[in-house]
């Protein structure tokens, strides 16, 4: 099969959707590549290195629809290269199917295979294919960087001989992938960061990342593996007491990231305009919901504004192009996974195997038919949540009580032990023999003496136990040592064959367990 | 020399043995406790051959050297793997012996009082060493010398055949199956009451034949008791033999009136026990239930399964681990079939020489023989102190970026945790899947020796290693850089 990359024609995007690294291991999966000549450009891959890494350059955007059996792109299909599509073709991309339903008919139409890389189901299997995630940790870190480069101070605490500089502030609503990826660089660049999100379970990742979750008191209301790790809509009086947590942040954050989104949703409105006026002047929002309206209520997509109190906004919806490099290399190495799925045989031969969960769920048109919305996976992305027990506390009257109880239990069956092996020994002194008795004692002692020695043997070390032991249970010698000198014949056979086993058993099981215990070495 | 000399050197021996057994608490102190072991003994065989009332000695002698070349020749030949079939086999020794001891002790009272009844005055004043003893005692010391050699053959014949079957399960010559004749426990149980009725009669004194019917019956016991255990209860079985040949030793002790015998005898029966009852704890079962059975019997329909089982390549572990800062190692029985421990350990020292924090998690049944597992990375080199037990590092899987399961099942299932009708619910579990990865070295998708479904070999974390634990890591090992 021909996998072919033309060149972006939306304007401003500079990623391409295959490198020359990610073309030399899908030629390896036995397809050849294609790309259109200067689709690198943008992203610094020149035409020479694809060249060099084996991928056929072809001049213009319609030789290689032409050519290319598979189409990898970034952005979804302009109608221009709809026409282009041809049957029996796929093209692989960010399709949103579910906003662009007019597209998706038309990609049907044509008769060819559209995979949606914003589709692949958020299962663990998937995650190496899982572009929305690789892209939105460069918009996570970019936007850092954005903020960073418009706010006009250090973002980490300095003390100098020209005077004390306080640590930025920062803000992170919503800890998704980009939300992580933003606490990740803020604190690195030393920046006191608090982070919110409405998923309680997010608290450890937070926590994990350096900063501090900003902790809202409400019940949790929702399990967020039902929504495939993504959070739900909120009810109002979540939102209203998550608004009036955000306004009594206000005043202190230097620098605000908001990434809250929901797949196929409109950004929900969560910095309001009363906010950004609480906020300091210098202060910098950077809402990476911008695309879909914008978390912050001033934000315009695509630009940067300064509002009257001084503070930026930043809306723009492109930041993985602004990193147009790494970006490409990454959307390549989840487009170059994609295909090795789509060529189990590894021979160049595409199988779009419908059964599978993850192809499944990501092709939106197959064969002449609309296969959007896939039916739910069969794996859960998360495991459900298991309700929590919270062990009861105990108070300290109970937990005494408790104590006692259990030291009373263990009193009486130590008690009823005791006492009955009394009786059961006082019974065998009324009848047995003296000489008997005697015995009796050692025995009773060594066996106690056994069992308190031998609990404290390590438990690494039971196999040389069992050895040694075996060894010293060979002092069943004596006995064959005391008979072997009667007189009658049989019991001289037994005894000596006696003799002989056990005489086996002492050295063998003496020197075997030195030999392991040699073996134990300390590093 | 007389009884006294003799007494008092049973008296050190004694002593030698619990010092030797005391000094296992610790690896380094168990290297000059297994000398206490040797001393003791040599103390005590010289002392008893030097003793009183001993004839025969040159015979003696030559015996004890001639065993002794055969036992040393093994324990330098024979493989850590194998070290559990040894065990047992040298348990079948003990058993024998002690039901040899006892026959003879039964001789001697029977030709005692022969010269009793015939009122042999000379033939009874000849009479040295033990049969002199005899010769002394009075009826009601009889009857209890009768019961205990009773015992001590009972013990020894279940031991005798039940180590030889545990042998053959071991060393793979029998079948590890669990196996029963029709009637099951039903003939365990009435051939234990058959040998209750015989001992009634030995008592009346029926004669020697009881004693030899009974001893066949113990036989029987033996076999059929340890054939209905499957393989993987074999650390109970095999530590429970260990224990009755300590109770034999210590029966015969009694019946033989000697100190010494019956001291070691309930040092190692005591040891037997307490082992057993670890293993049995280990797995969450009472004794009786391994004894009574083995695997298989669910309490209910087993949870569905989701999901699949993900395969993984060499390059990809190696990439992994490449990448881990901390790897936690699971062996189980697989690794000791594979013998994989050597490449084990050189793929430990790989990842120590790079700086990661390697450890092993060690399950209380892992293997085929308490304390299996130390053993044979003890003989790989691993070092024993990242070498640790379950409790302690349980707690530290959640904090660990890959789990490395070689070769074990059961003992990392954690149905046992989350499926309450399971047959092994409850039992404690190395809890390998709250690490970040889990890599699982098995040679097919089959399940394990108990044939329990692993969801842990669903999870999503969990990757599949397929194929020779050995074969694998070796494959893996040039790409760990």
């Amino acid at each position: 099969m021909k996998i072919g990359a033309p060149k972006e024609i939306t304007p401003g995007e500079a990623r391409v959707a295959l490198t020359p690294e990610s073309a030399a291991q899908i030629t390896r999966l036995g397809h050849a590549c294609l790309v259109e000549a200067g689709a690198g450009a943008a992203a610094g891959f020149t035409d020479a290195a694809y060249r060099a890494a084996g991928v056929e350059v072809v001049a213009d955007a319609a030789a290689l629809w032409a050519a290319a059996d598979v189409v990898v792109k970034v952005r979804g299909p302009a109608p221009e290269e709809v026409a282009f599509l041809r049957e029996g073709q796929t093209l692989v991309a960010f399709f949103w199917p579910a906003q662009n339903p007019e597209l998706l008919e038309a990609c049907r139409a044509r008769g060819a295979t559209v995979i949606a890389m914003d589709m692949v189901p958020r299962i663990s299997r998937a995650q190496k294919m899982d572009a929305l995630s690789s892209m939105a940790n460069l918009a996570g870190y970019r936007a850092v960087i954005e903020a960073a480069n418009n706010f006009g101070r250090f973002f980490t605490g300095q003390v100098t001989a020209a005077g004390k500089i306080p640590p930025a502030k920062v803000l992170v609503v919503g800890a998704g992938v980009a939300g992580l990826a933003a606490i990740g660089a803020s604190v690195s660049l030393g920046a006191i960061t608090h982070a919110f999100d409405v998923r309680p379970e997010v608290a450890e990742q937070i926590e994990s990342m350096g900063a501090n979750f900003v902790f809202l008191d409400f019940e949790p209301s929702q399990d967020g593996a039902a929504t495939g790790g993504y959070a739900a809509p909120q009810s109002e009086e979540f939102r209203a007491k998550q608004l009036a947590k955000f306004r009594e942040l206000a005043p202190e954050m230097d620098i605000v990231i908001t990434t809250a989104l929901i797949p196929g949703r409109p950004a929900p409105r969560l910095w309001t305009a009363d906010m950004v006026a609480a906020m300091k002047r210098g202060s910098v929002i950077v809402d990476l919901a911008a695309e879909r309206g914008g978390n912050c209520e001033l934000t315009v997509p695509d630009q940067r504004i300064v509002t009257g109190n001084g503070v930026v906004v930043i809306g723009y919806t492109d930041f993985p192009s602004r990193m147009a490099a790494q970006a490409s290399s990454l959307y390549a190495t989840n487009i170059r996974h994609m295909l090795a799925d789509l060529t189990p045989g590894k021979d160049g031969v595409i199988v779009q195997n419908m059964e599978d969960d993850v192809i499944r769920g990501a092709t939106v048109t197959h064969a002449g038919a609309v296969t959007f919305p896939p039916p739910p996976p069969k794996v859960k992305a998360i495991a459900a949540a298991r309700p929590k027990e919270k062990p009861k506390e105990l108070t300290p009257a109970e937990r005494r009580a408790q104590e006692l109880d259990a030291f009373r239990a263990q009193t009486r069956s130590q008690a009823a032990l005791l006492a009955g092996g009394g009786v059961l020994v006082l019974l065998a002194g009324l009848y047995a023999p003296a000489s008997f008795l005697q015995h009796f004692i050692v025995f009773v002692l060594a066996v106690f003496v056994g069992f308190q020695v031998i609990w404290n043997v390590s438990h690494a070390l039971h196999t040389p136990l069992m050895s040694v032991t075996n060894a010293i249970s060979s002092i069943i010698i004596l006995g064959a040592l005391l008979q072997i000198g009667s007189g009658s014949f049989l019991v001289i056979l037994l005894a000596a064959l006696s003799v002989f086993m056990a005489g086996i058993n002492i050295v063998g099981g003496f020197m075997v367990t030195r030999r392991m215990l040699a073996m134990f070495q300390k590093s | 020399m007389d009884y006294g000399f003799t007494t008092a050197a049973y008296v050190v021996a004694a002593i030698l043995f619990i010092l030797s057994l005391g000094g296992l608490s610790g690896q380094e102190s168990a290297k000059r406790a297994v000398w206490y072991g040797i001393f003791g003994m040599a103390l005590a065989v010289l002392a008893t051959l030097a003793g009183p009332g001993l004839g025969n000695w040159g015979l003696s002698v030559v015996l004890v050297a001639a065993g002794g070349t055969i036992g040393w020749y093994v324990a330098q030949r024979v493989q850590m793997t194998e070290m559990p079939q040894l065990v047992a086999a040298m348990h079948s020794l003990v058993g024998l012996a002690a039901v040899f001891i006892g026959f003879n002790a039964e001789y001697e009272m029977v030709r005692i009082a022969g010269l009793t009844a015939a009122g042999d005055a000379e033939g009874l004043a000849a009479l040295t060493g033990f049969a002199q003893k005899v010769a002394g005692k009075t009826a009601a010391e009889i009857t209890v010398l009768q019961v205990e050699v009773f015992l001590g053959v009972f013990i020894g014949a279940v031991t005798f055949t039940g180590s030889v079957i545990a042998y053959g399960k071991l060393a793979g010559r029998v079948t590890s199956r669990a196996i029963k004749l029709p009637g099951g426990h039903a003939l365990n149980a009435g051939a234990a009451l058959a040998s209750l009725l015989l001992l009634a009669l030995y008592l009346q004194g029926a004669g020697a034949w009881t004693l030899v019917l009974m001893s066949l019956l113990a036989f029987f016991i033996g076999y059929h008791l340890i054939m209905g255990i499957g393989g993987a209860d074999m650390p109970v079985v095999v530590s429970m033999l260990n224990s009755y040949s300590g109770w034999a030793a210590a029966a015969i002790g009694f019946s033989l009136s000697n100190d010494l015998l019956i001291v070691t005898g309930a040092l190692v029966g005591s040891s037997g026990a307490i082992l057993s009852y670890i293993m049995c704890k280990a797995m969450n079962r009472s004794f009786v239930s391994v004894i009574l059975g083995g695997f298989g019997n669910t309490a209910g329909p087993a949870l569905a399964i989701e999901g699949e089982q993900v395969a993984i390549d060499a390059e990809s572990v190696a990439a992994l681990l490449n990448d881990a800062e901390s790897v936690i190692i699971v062996p189980g029985y697989g690794m000791a079939v594979a013998q994989a421990q050597g490449s084990v350990s050189e793929l430990t020292r790989k990842l120590r020489a790079r700086g990661k924090t390697v450890r092993f998690g060690i399950h209380p049944v892992a293997g085929r023989l308490p304390g299996h597992m130390n053993v044979l990375l003890a003989e790989a080199k691993v070092p024993y102190d990242i070498v640790l037990e379950m409790d302690e590092i349980n707690d530290d899987f959640p904090q660990t970026d890959i789990a490395i399961v070689i070769g074990s099942n059961d003992i990392v299932n954690p149905a046992a945790q989350e499926d309450p009708t399971s047959p092994i619910a409850g039992m404690p579990v190395l809890e390998v899947w709250k690490a970040k990865h889990v890599i699982v070295s098995k040679r097919g998708q089959g399940t394990g020796y108990s044939g329990i479904e692993n969801p842990l070999f669903y999870k999503e974390n969990t990757r599949m290693f397929y194929g020779d634990a050995k074969k694998s890591l070796d494959a893996l090992m040039p790409m760990i850089d």
